[in-house]
């Protein structure tokens, strides 16, 4: 049997996802996510008297720390591993990442572990995301003035 | 020719340790059951030398006898540079070989414990592995608190220690003989879908072994695969007939039984452990099989190269067992 044969054979052994599942669950849990989000923003402007800037700012830091503290509760990866992208892309997911490989390598060191490591999976959401973000605000600039 | 003959090397005792979660099936059989996979250790890594140190000091305790007494120590597991392994030598005045054929370290380290064995007219050697559920995530996929979602063919490594101790006194497991499988690769670059990267090996060593001994499938009583884990197993057997039209009937893969069904394990345990856990404790003391052909089987994975989008190659020992 030849390479190609067998990659036929694995495909048809290899047990399919559900999918529609998946993406439904990430539907609803990260549309919650957005929802509560929402609330909170509506919160901080009512009853805080803040700007629609100052409260998404407020916003951000409320799920970062949300996200890292579940994660260091223990039980939010059980959450990730279950719900899958309704919880990884909303900030929560980047703190999580974050949190994660810090306590991944909290025994290694202070430099050679906590500090190389910190950013081993986030590293690519800074990077990606501030090059894109570099690009739209070019495009923003061309388009609108 | 890969395969040989072994004359009067015998298997005199083993010991075994797993974790909480590979004891479910059958919580009697082990030696030792840790429930926390710190070991009273700081780190995983440490508690996986003391799962090493704790196997090899009860067996040597078992059978009364020092660390003078054994010619060498033949230790693998899977951390980098099996640092585990070497460490764990260091605590003890005794030769030592460090082997890593993945999963397939086992039997791989007991062909290589005989193989020196049969030179000697009298002796001892010990035969070691371990693995480390988290130790092991930590090293080759994510963070393990990461959680990271997985696909249905992954396999989860197993936590525990196995050792074993060979010796030329005549007992009732005898080591018969062995193959030497070849590395295979079939284009695979799914790391989570181990037991595809790995049943060409085994059906290869299957084949191999078959041939040179001039015997049938039906010649064993059974036939133990390593980890292939549920996928696997069928890849497995649907690969052996459509390739050598072989249907094997008397087949079990420990990685698909070790857990139970409930424990939702994906496709099933791997880990160098995963084999000697299996078959010490469920095989061996069921009593009841006589020809045992066991094939340990390796993904020879490392994440560096699947992230150059490099193809795993993969490897299976053999070895072939009768008990009285």
């Amino acid at each position: 049997m030849d390479k190609d044969e067998y990659q036929k054979l694995v495909k048809e052994y290899t047990p399919k996802e559900n999918k529609l599942k998946k993406a439904f669950l990430a539907f609803i849990t990260g549309g919650a996510i957005a929802f509560i989000g929402q609330v909170i923003a509506s919160i901080l402007q009512e009853s805080f008297g803040m700007n629609t800037t100052e409260s998404y700012t407020w916003l951000c830091l409320i799920t970062i720390f949300t996200g890292s503290f579940l994660t260091s509760l223990g039980f939010f990866d059980n959450w990730v591993s279950k719900l899958g992208c309704g919880l990884l892309i909303p900030t929560t997911g980047f703190a999580h990442s974050i949190t994660s490989s810090a306590l991944d390598v909290k025994k290694d060191g202070l430099v050679t572990g906590l500090g190389a490591s910190f950013f081993k999976l986030a590293g690519s959401v800074l990077l990606y995301g501030i090059i894109s973000a570099f690009f739209l605000a070019i495009l923003g600039v061309i388009i609108y003035g | 020719m890969a395969s040989k003959k072994i004359n009067g090397i015998y298997i005199k005792d083993a010991f075994t340790l797993a974790g909480e979660k590979e004891s479910m099936a059958s919580k009697d059989n082990y030696d030792i059951i840790i429930n926390d996979y710190y070991y009273h250790e700081k780190t995983f890594e440490q508690a996986e030398i003391k799962m090493q140190k704790v196997v090899i000091d009860n067996l040597m305790r078992q059978n009364k006898l020092t660390s003078k007494d054994i010619s060498f120590l033949v230790s693998s597991d899977l951390s980098n540079q099996i640092a585990v392994s070497s460490i764990t030598a260091s605590y003890y005045n005794i030769p030592f070989l460090g082997v890593y054929s993945a999963c397939a370290s086992f039997i791989e380290s007991l062909i290589i414990a005989s193989e020196f064995l049969i030179s000697k007219r009298k002796g001892y050697a010990i035969c070691v592995t371990s693995s480390h559920n988290l130790h092991a995530e930590k090293q080759f996929r994510f963070p393990i608190e990461y959680g990271a979602p997985k696909p249905k063919t992954t396999t989860l490594t197993a936590t525990g220690a196995a050792s074993l101790l060979l010796t030329k006194e005549e007992t009732n497991i005898k080591l018969e003989s062995y193959t030497i499988g070849k590395a295979v690769d079939m284009g695979i670059k799914d790391a989570t879908n181990m037991g595809a990267v790995m049943a060409p090996a085994a059906a290869n060593v299957l084949m191999e072994h078959l041939s040179d001994t001039q015997r049938d499938p039906s010649y064993y009583d059974i036939i133990i695969t390593g980890d292939l884990g549920s996928v696997g197993s069928k890849i497995f057997k649907e690969y052996l007939k459509r390739s050598q039209n072989i249907i094997l009937k008397n087949h079990l893969d420990a990685g698909k039984e070790l857990y139970l069904k409930s424990q939702n394990a994906f496709s099933g345990a791997s880990g160098p452990v995963t084999l000697p856990l299996y078959f010490l404790n469920r095989i061996l003391k069921q009593k009841k099989y006589q020809k045992i052909l066991l094939i340990a089987t390796g993904s020879l994975h490392n994440p560096l190269f699947v992230n150059q989008k490099m193809s795993i190659p993969s490897i299976a020992h053999a070895l072939s067992l009768e008990v009285k």
